[in-house]
């Protein structure tokens, strides 16, 4: 262990020796990490994000399809639904998104229902009655409203609708209080010309999560021109979505990652006449093969922990701090008019060793080959600089 | 196909050790075909030269192979939501029909390519080289071993489809299931118990008498107390531990305690069972290896500090294992 200490400590010495080229390895060492561990940590949190949201969402969603393509549905279906035993509440939602061309901003419009429970109120109070709305905390800082002031907008008539803000409300994710505005359903129903009786979709909720898929299967039996969406398989799609984005990011970089693996190559092979020289008086003055190698690899080691926790750092930065921008447009796949928000903090040691294996284990590959042939060098010809 | 970032390092990494090990194998035959120590030739001086390459190469590979099982399992885990009826690792395995022989292929790529990295240090401390030949055969059985773990991977990921539908832990590990898992998770929990804990007390004495005796047959006797002790310890977990983990009387899953759930307990336990294992097989093989007075030296050098790991390990096995038992609030039979 000692010796592995000393060895570790002439390693650093001999780095620091040849400060401009091994600079050079840990700076595009390090971008390249930097580049792969942002679309880590990126797709995590938004996943973390968005998988927070959803968890608390209605056990089931049931749209209408008319030609395959989503309906609005008759509200009396919740009536039938309700008659399936082990079904609790059902509730028909009004919502939809309004694009603001005023403040260049979507903004999810929902009925004011259930969810209700899920906003904590900041300022003010619940919209009372059809001219009130109430607009999520992240809305209330993009668009500086508070309450009591006017939200100005355009209904599906095309004719200017002015409501009231009676309060600001805030959640547990910022996802739910950017675009969001609640207003009575009726409100709702009236802004989006959306004829009495129908609406966007229906919550269900079932006592029993172990029941969710038969009472999905029984709908679909009851009203076969429904689509019953189950909480599981919302969350499956969006595990595969981010698992499969990020993958897909990877992928594409994996081939900077291989150019990184040549150049680390091509920079190990290329020892100079100094270090050969090095190498030679080490083993003159009694080092064996084997303690150079060990050096040589301890030295790719310092290299590659060195980048790394420059690369993850520059990644946490890029990430957290700067809201990923190189990478947004790609990872969030919805709208890029959708209001900023912030992404929250995400590192699990399970990000970390993916990332290891991604790219400390090809640059330690790529390296051992040259490592050897320096440290086989013979001691003669090396002092000699033959 | 599943694009998970787990997945992409996991294949990456079992493609890297495959070129990197090929690699060492062919340079491996060169050496068992022109290995001549009593010649001094250039041919002979650079194939010595070689074998440090390759002892880098074997040493960064096991390294690989230790991170990847855990890696494997946790990634397993993690994917395991994308399935229908999936609740943990099992779930994931049960998905494709090679789930299962991917983990028990990494579990021997473990073993044998720890005994490499071991016996070939002790080698390189022998002037004379002893094992030489014996351990670039023993190369050439670790190469096809790390490409079967490619293939098997690629197969097994590539084949996964998120839609189907999988039995999980619940169903495979339930008494009278009619699976090997079930007849294992049915065994009755006290015979088990007691049958454990006997093998497990004759194994650690054996390890102490080992450390106080420098007798070849108990070497031996503890290598194949070893290789019983290996399946004992892993139908034990299924059949008893993991009921105590759970605190649940009929859940039998070897794998729900590497969640976070169980604090990952799973990892530190099995870690301890295998690297003690492990440490329990290398004196005895040592033994039959040991045929000239060099060897027979650096492996006496070796052998405390091998038995002493043994017995720390598995003891961590023992502890992990039966905590719950002793002072959980669960218990199995009634006072």
């Amino acid at each position: 262990m000692i010796r592995l200490l000393k060895i570790l400590e002439f390693a650093l010495s001999s780095l620091a020796r040849r400060k401009f080229k091994n600079f050079s390895i840990i700076v595009v060492y390090s971008f390249t990490i930097a580049v792969l561990a942002s679309v880590l940590l990126l797709t995590h949190s938004l996943k973390k994000m968005a998988m927070d949201v959803l968890v608390d969402g209605p056990d089931i969603v049931v749209q209408r399809l008319l030609g395959g393509r989503h309906e609005l549905i008759p509200t009396d279906y919740s009536g039938i639904i309700e008659k399936i035993p082990g079904v609790g509440r059902v509730q028909p939602r009004v919502w939809g998104y309004y694009y603001d061309s005023l403040n260049h901003t979507n903004y999810t419009m929902l009925g004011i229902g259930e969810e209700r429970q899920r906003f904590v109120m900041v300022d003010g109070k619940a919209p009372a009655d059809d001219d009130q709305c109430m607009i999520g905390q992240g809305v209330a800082g993009a668009q500086h409203a508070e309450t009591g002031m006017d939200l100005l907008l355009i209904d599906g008539k095309g004719i200017g609708y002015s409501c009231e803000i009676s309060g600001v409300f805030k959640a547990a994710s910022d996802l739910w209080t950017n675009d969001l505005v609640l207003f009575t359903s009726d409100a709702l129903r009236r802004f989006f010309a959306m004829p009495d009786g129908l609406a966007t979709d229906i919550t269900v909720e079932v006592f029993n999560a172990r029941e969710v898929p038969q009472v999905a299967q029984k709908i679909k039996r009851l009203l076969p021109d429904t689509r019953p969406i189950t909480i599981d398989e919302i969350l499956h799609t969006y595990e595969s979505i981010f698992n499969w984005r990020s993958g897909l990011m990877l992928t594409i970089f994996t081939s900077s990652l291989i150019a990184f693996s040549i150049l680390a190559w091509d920079k190990a092979t290329g020892i100079s006449g100094e270090e050969k020289q090095e190498i030679g008086i080490l083993k003159a003055i009694g080092w064996d093969t084997g303690d150079v190698l060990t050096l040589k690899l301890c030295e790719g080691m310092v290299i590659s922990v060195t980048a790394f926790l420059v690369g993850v750092s520059m990644a946490y930065v890029h990430v957290f701090l700067l809201d990923a921008p190189l990478f947004v447009p790609v990872l969030k796949g919805w709208s890029v008019l959708f209001p900023r928000f912030h992404l929250v903090p995400y590192i699990d040691a399970y990000q970390i060793i993916v990332l290891g294996f991604l790219t400390i284990l090809p640059y330690m590959a790529s390296t051992v080959l040259p490592s050897w042939k320096a440290a086989i060098t013979d001691p003669e010809n090396a002092m000699r600089g033959v | 196909m599943i694009l998970h970032p787990g997945i992409l390092a996991l294949l990456l990494g079992a493609f890297v050790s495959l070129v990197l090990i090929f690699f060492a194998a062919l340079a491996g035959v060169k050496i068992i075909v022109h290995w001549d120590p009593s010649s001094s030739s250039a041919e002979q001086l650079l194939l010595e030269r070689t074998t440090y390459l390759i002892s880098t190469i074997v040493g960064l590979v096991l390294c690989f192979s230790l991170f990847s099982g855990l890696l494997f399992l946790y990634t397993t885990d993690d994917i395991h939501p994308l399935f229908i009826g999936a609740m943990c690792a099992t779930g994931t395995l049960n998905a494709h029909p090679i789930g299962w022989n991917v983990l028990l292929i990494k579990g021997i790529i473990f073993f044998l390519a720890s005994l490499w990295v071991i016996f070939n240090a002790i080698d390189q401390h022998c002037e004379d080289t002893p094992l030489v030949r014996k351990k670039y055969a023993a190369l050439l059985i670790l190469t096809p071993l790390l490409a079967m773990d490619l293939v098997l991977q690629f197969r097994f990921f590539s084949g996964l489809h998120p839609e189907r539908i999988t039995s999980c832990c619940g169903s495979l590990f339930a008494t009278g299931s009619g699976t090997a898992a079930g007849e294992l998770a049915g065994l009755p929990p006290a015979t088990t118990m007691v049958v454990f804990y006997a093998t497990a007390f004759i194994w650690l004495c054996t390890v102490l008498f080992c450390l106080g005796n420098r007798a070849g047959w108990l070497r031996l006797l503890l290598f194949l107390e070893s290789l019983l002790l290996l399946p004992l310890s892993l139908i034990s977990v299924i059949s008893f531990i993991s009921l105590y983990v759970y605190q649940m009387p009929s859940h039998h899953c070897p794998f729900d305690m590497i969640q976070k759930n169980y604090s990952f307990i799973g990892y530190p336990l099995y870690i301890g069972l295998f690297v003690g294992i492990l440490f329990g097989l290398v004196p005895g093989i040592g033994r039959v290896l040991g045929k000239t007075t060099s060897l027979k030296r650096e492996i006496e050098k070796r052998e405390r500090k091998w038995l002493l790991s043994a017995f720390v390990f598995f003891s961590l096995f023992l502890v992990l294992s039966s905590w719950p038992i002793l002072f959980g609030k669960f218990q199995l039979f009634p006072q």
